[in-house]
């Protein structure tokens, strides 16, 4: 179970989700997420979403700190 | 859901509103057209002696200062840049060159189809070939680097400098050119255009409409809502389109555009690679700019000085086709485009 968060803050869509699509092959059951935009991390979230992941978002000075943890079936 | 059902709301608006300008003067399937307006304004400032394409386009303005708005006021205004600003440069000012192969941006492609146009829909076929060549690289770990914060000054002085370009026009119009005859002659009531752009502007803020997201994220990760928008503009800008009359099926003979297949292709090929390698399209980095994007600033300086390259040195097709340069230069940037490509992806692999 790796907790090293996936930094994407600085970079806009579709790289946030990309590093995350990515990150997933691991098949951690959380990840932390941290990105700097708004459009980053709606998609970001919808993309956990889609894949199974439940999403909580902390924001602090315009960045925001996603939190994914996977949801059992 | 919601979220689908207002990009299929502002979709439907900005179809309409795109078909309504044709119908207050502007050239036919170019309600709105960013490679079109760009290089028009290009002319007005004489950056290029094209005597035909030379008008300062208020709907760009709008645009910019549309987004700008209302981005300030959903304090969403987020001065940021530093990803590989002279990059993006280059990219746009290719993007700008197979956009003036095929005769329009992404956005009026879309427009050209809906007004029955083919020759757009053997471009759209380039298009998505484009975007696809990006995504291999995006998939290859392309990027142009991370941005960083800057200060409101610096985000502020593109959407401040199309506002004083505006004052400019409208109490010196001496200083600038305007076409008498040709597309440059066609437009909609100052008041109008401005308008629409403001609409269309504030618009594809909200709803962050990309006709390059939307094939990309289908693609990747299977998300439609961008590609609704897509469609939600074709299909109003259709209707609207059959109601006036400007509903033309085939190949010849269409406004503003040539019918060489290959190089129709080819154009939108490197529209779309450029686009995915930028992360939008011309209308998405007009947007950006008015949030305080510095590198889609850089971008949108780099479609116009592509527009005024592309007449000062004939690389613009016109209604006869392409040129012997055009083709030149469209091969050169897709060339270039790949080297930035690999480049980008080796890059982030060493790091």
């Amino acid at each position: 179970m790796s907790n090293t968060p996936i930094d994407a803050r600085g970079y806009s869509c579709p790289q946030p989700v990309l590093m995350v699509k990515k990150a997933f092959a691991s098949q951690d059951a959380a990840y932390t997420v941290l990105v700097d935009n708004h459009a980053a991390k709606e998609n970001v979230s919808r993309f956990a979403t889609h894949n199974g992941y439940g999403v909580s978002v902390t924001e602090e000075n315009g960045e925001y700190t996603l939190s994914l943890a996977k949801e059992n079936a | 859901m919601r979220e689908k059902r207002t990009i299929i709301i502002f979709g439907a608006i900005i179809g309409i509103i795109s078909v309504a300008l044709v119908y207050f003067g502007n050239p036919a399937n170019m309600g709105f057209c960013l490679a079109c307006f760009i290089r028009d304004t290009a002319g007005g400032m004489g950056l290029h002696r094209a005597e035909v394409v030379q008008y300062i386009r208020p709907e760009i303005i709008g645009l910019l200062l549309g987004s700008c708005l209302l981005a300030l006021f959903r304090k969403e205004f987020t001065p940021r840049g530093g990803s590989s600003p002279f990059t993006r440069f280059i990219i746009g000012f290719f993007v700008m060159i197979g956009a003036l192969m095929f005769l329009g941006c992404p956005f009026r492609m879309v427009l050209r189809i809906a007004g029955g146009d083919l020759n757009a829909v053997i471009g759209l076929v380039g298009f998505i070939l484009g975007i696809l060549a990006g995504i291999f690289f995006l998939n290859k770990g392309f990027t142009l680097k991370r941005t960083y914060s800057l200060s409101k000054t610096e985000g502020s002085l593109l959407p401040v400098t199309g506002l004083i370009l505006l004052i400019l026009v409208l109490a010196v119009p001496s200083l600038f050119f305007f076409s008498s005859e040709g597309p440059g002659s066609k437009h909609a009531a100052v008041l109008i255009s401005l308008t629409a752009g403001l609409i269309v502007g504030a618009l594809a803020q909200r709803s962050r409409f990309c006709m390059v997201g939307g094939i990309r994220d289908f693609v990747l990760f299977r998300e439609s809502t961008l590609l609704i928008g897509f469609v939600s503009i074709l299909v109003f800008a259709v209707i609207m389109n059959v109601i006036l009359g400007y509903f033309h099926l085939g190949f010849a003979e269409q406004p503003v555009a040539h019918t060489d297949g290959l190089w129709n292709l080819l154009g939108m090929l490197l529209v779309g690679f450029g686009c995915t390698l930028l992360g939008g399209c011309p209308l998405r980095q007009i947007v950006l700019s008015g949030e305080g994007n510095t590198d889609s600033a850089v971008t949108v300086i780099g479609l116009l000085v592509g527009a005024a390259c592309c007449h000062n040195f004939k690389l613009a097709s016109s209604a006869e086709g392409p040129t012997l340069n055009g083709q030149i230069a469209v091969i050169v940037g897709l060339i270039v485009l790949v080297v930035i490509a690999v480049m980008g992806c080796k890059e982030t692999t060493n790091s």
